[in-house]
C-alpha cells in the first residue's frame, strides 16, 4: 500500500494544531482566561518535505514536517509501533532499526535524511507465525522480562552478528585484523541497548545460539 | 525541536554558500549530536543543510603514503578500514572506544571533530553557560565538575571536548581540509583546529562562518605500538574521564590525552622524557583543578603508566 501525502493535516482540513488549540480554547472557557491559547504565527507552519522510504519491503511516500524523526515516522505515520521510544536521545537503543543494512538509533535521525533508503523494523524481521531466528532464540532463552527494549535488542543483535562476520572491530577485539565471535564481543557491541529488567545473560545466550556457538 | 527549513546539498561549495546565506544555519550529516541538542533546544537552527549526499565518503591514499578520509566517512567504516586497522591502529582503537555501535554507524568523521561538550550545564538551558550563551556565566565552576577539564581552562569555561577519535588524530598529526563559500580550500593542522576557551568559550574551532570540512588527511603511518587506553565510569558506552593515545616505537614516543581539556591535549616536549611521573608532570603543567576533578591528575599519570607497561609487553 502506498501512503500519499500523510501530514499533520486531517481530511476535514483541521490540522492537529488547530484541534489542540480548539481543545485548549474549550478548556479555557471554564478556567482562567490567562491560559487562553494563542494561534501560532503563520511563519511557524512547517514546510512539508516529500520523503520516499522502503519500509520492510513496502514503498512509502510521505510528506513530513522535516523535524519528524525516523522513529516518529515509523510509529506515528506508518503505525509500525514495534519500534519503541525509550529515551529519545540515542542512549537506550529501544528505537534501533536497520537502515540500508546498518543498525541505527531511529530517534536520532530525521526521516527526510533517509529519502530512498530501505528500513527494516522488528515487523520486517519476522511475523508471529514466521519468526526470525533471533526472535525465536529470544523466546527460547527468555531474553526479556517486560519486553519494551526487545525489538531494539533484536534488531541490534541481528546487525551485530553481521558486523562480526564483516570483520568490524570492537573495543574488546584483541587483534584488529582477526575478528571472531565471543560472548565478550556480543556484550561490548550490545552496550547501546539498555535492558532495565537486566535480562542480559539470556540476551547473550540467545545471540550465542543464533551465532551457532551453542553446539554441545 | 524549533521549526527549521531543510535543504539537501549536492556540492560542497554550494553547501558552504547555502550556510553563508542563512546565518544560524547548521550542516547536518550523522545528526547524532546535533539532533540531540535540537531536542533540548541548546541548538535552534532556522535552516538545516543536509550534506549526506556530497560524496565525501571515501578513504583514499595520498601521494606521500598517507590517507585522506572523507568528511562523511562513518565512524564504523573508518574504524573497520583495513588500512586504518593495520597502519593506524590507535585511530581504530579510539573510534571503537567511543559511543555505541548504532551511533558509530551514523556518526561521521567531520561531525565527530565538531561534536559539542557533554558538560551537564551546557545541556541544561535553565543554567548559565558561557559556551551556550556568551556572558551568562559558568555553572560548572563551583558546580558538578567531576568529569570536566583540568588543562587549558579559563575562568569562563571548564568544558572538555568529548571525542576519542580526535585524540588519536592529534597524536597522528592529522590535517583538516575545508572549503569556504567562495570556493577556496585550506588545510588546518589539528593542533590549531580546536580552540581553548579563554574569554570566548563559544568559539570552539578555527572554522569561519560557512566553512565546511571536506576531509581529514593522515600523514604516512608511524611504526611502533599503537595504544588507546580509556578510563570511564562503566566498561562501555561512556565518555572518558581520562584517555591516553600513544604510539611507542624504536623511533620515539608520542602521547595525546582526552577528557582533560577543550581540545585533544598533547605536549610534544614531554615526549622526550622518560617514566610516567616525569611525562605526566610535564603534560599536566599548569593544571587547574576543582575539588571534584583533581583526581584526574593522578588518573592521568596512572593511565599513562599502564600504557607504558602495555607498550613493553
Amino acid at each position: 500500500m502506498e501512503i500519499e501525502g500523510i501530514s499533520d493535516e486531517g481530511s476535514d482540513g483541521m490540522t492537529r494544531r488547530s484541534v489542540l488549540a480548539a481543545g485548549a480554547m474549550t478548556a479555557t472557557l471554564s478556567a482562567t482566561p490567562s491560559l487562553e491559547a494563542k494561534p501560532l504565527p503563520k511563519s511557524d507552519a512547517p514546510q512539508l518535505t516529500k520523503v520516499n522510504l522502503n519500509v520492510n519491503g513496502k514503498r512509502q511516500t510521505l510528506s513530513l514536517d522535516p523535524r519528524t524523526t525516523l522513529l516518529d515516522t515509523l510509529r506515528e505515520h506508518l503505525h509500525l509501533t514495534g519500534t519503541k521510544k525509550g529515551c529519545d536521545h540515542g542512549q537506550c537503543g529501544a528505537c534501533t532499526v536497520i537502515v540500508e543494512g546498518r543498525r541505527i538509533n531511529s530517534c536520532l535521525t530525521l526521516a527526510v535524511m533517509h529519502d530512498g533508503d530501505a528500513v527494516t523494523t522488528i515487523e520486517g524481521l519476522g511475523t508471529p507465525d514466521d519468526l526470525h531466528p533471533m526472535q525465536k532464540a529470544f523466546v527460547a532463552h527468555d531474553g526479556y522480562q517486560c519486553g519494551y527494549c526487545t525489538p531494539g535488542q533484536i534488531c541490534s543483535a541481528v546487525a551485530v552478528l553481521e558486523e562480526i562476520k564483516a570483520g568490524v572491530p570492537s573495543h574488546v577485539s584483541d587483534d584488529l585484523l582477526d575478528i571472531a565471535y565471543s560472548d565478550d564481543e556480543v556484550r561490548e557491541r550490545m552496550s547501546g541497548n539498555i535492558c532495565r529488567c537486566a535480562a542480559y545473560p539470556n540476551i547473550v545466550a540467545a545471540i550465542r545460539d543464533v551465532a551457532g556457538e551453542n553446539k554441545a | 525541536m524549533k521549526p527549521f527549513t531543510y535543504v539537501r546539498a549536492t556540492d560542497p561549495v554550494e553547501a558552504a554558500r547555502e550556510a553563508a546565506g542563512h546565518p544560524g544555519a547548521r550542516f547536518i550529516a550523522g545528526g547524532t549530536n546535533l539532533l540531540d541538542l535540537m531536542k533540548v533546544q541548546v541548538e535552534t537552527p532556522g535552516h538545516l543543510i543536509d550534506i549526506n549526499k556530497l560524496g565525501l565518503d571515501k578513504i583514499e591514499k595520498t601521494s606521500d603514503g598517507g590517507l585522506r578520509i572523507g568528511a562523511l566517512v562513518r565512524n564504523t567504516d573508518l574504524a573497520a578500514d583495513k588500512r586504518v586497522r593495520r597502519d593506524y591502529g590507535v585511530l581504530t582503537r579510539a573510534l571503537v572506544s567511543g559511543a555505541s555501535g548504532q551511533l558509530r554507524n551514523k556518526a561521521t568523521t567531520a561531525g565527530n571533530l565538531l561534536q559539542r561538550t557533554r558538560c551537564a550545564y551546557f545541556y541544561d538551558i535553565s543554567k548559565p553557560c558561557n559556551k551556550r550563551k556568551p556572558g551568562s556565566g559558568c555553572a560548572a565552576i563551583g558546580g558538578f565538575s567531576r568529569s570536566l577539564a583540568i588543562l587549558g581552562t579559563s575562568d569562563t569555561c571548564i568544558a572538555t571536548h568529548p571525542s576519542d577519535m580526535a585524540v588519536a588524530m592529534r597524536l597522528l598529526d592529522a590535517t583538516i581540509e575545508t572549503v569556504n563559500p567562495a570556493g577556496a580550500s585550506r588545510a588546518i593542522p589539528i593542533a590549531d583546529f580546536h580552540k581553548l576557551p579563554g574569554s570566548t568559550p563559544h568559539i570552539e574551532t578555527a572554522l569561519a562562518p560557512g566553512e565546511l570540512i571536506t576531509g581529514v588527511v593522515l600523514p604516512r603511518p608511524l611504526g611502533g605500538k599503537h595504544i588507546y587506553r580509556k578510563v570511564r565510569d562503566r566498561a562501555s558506552y561512556a565518555f572518558a574521564l581520562v584517555s591516553v593515545a600513544a604510539v611507542i616505537g624504536p623511533d620515539g614516543q608520542r602521547f595525546a590525552f582526552g577528557g582533560v581539556a577543550a581540545k585533544p591535549w598533547r605536549v610534544e616536549a614531554a615526549e622526550k622524557l622518560k617514566g610516567m611521573e616525569a611525562i605526566a608532570a610535564s603534560v599536566t603543567l599548569g593544571a587547574v583543578t576543582t575539588e571534584q576533578n583533581a583526581f584526574k591528575l593522578t588518573l592521568l599519570q596512572r593511565t599513562l603508566g599502564a600504557v607504558l607497561v602495555e607498550a613493553k609487553a
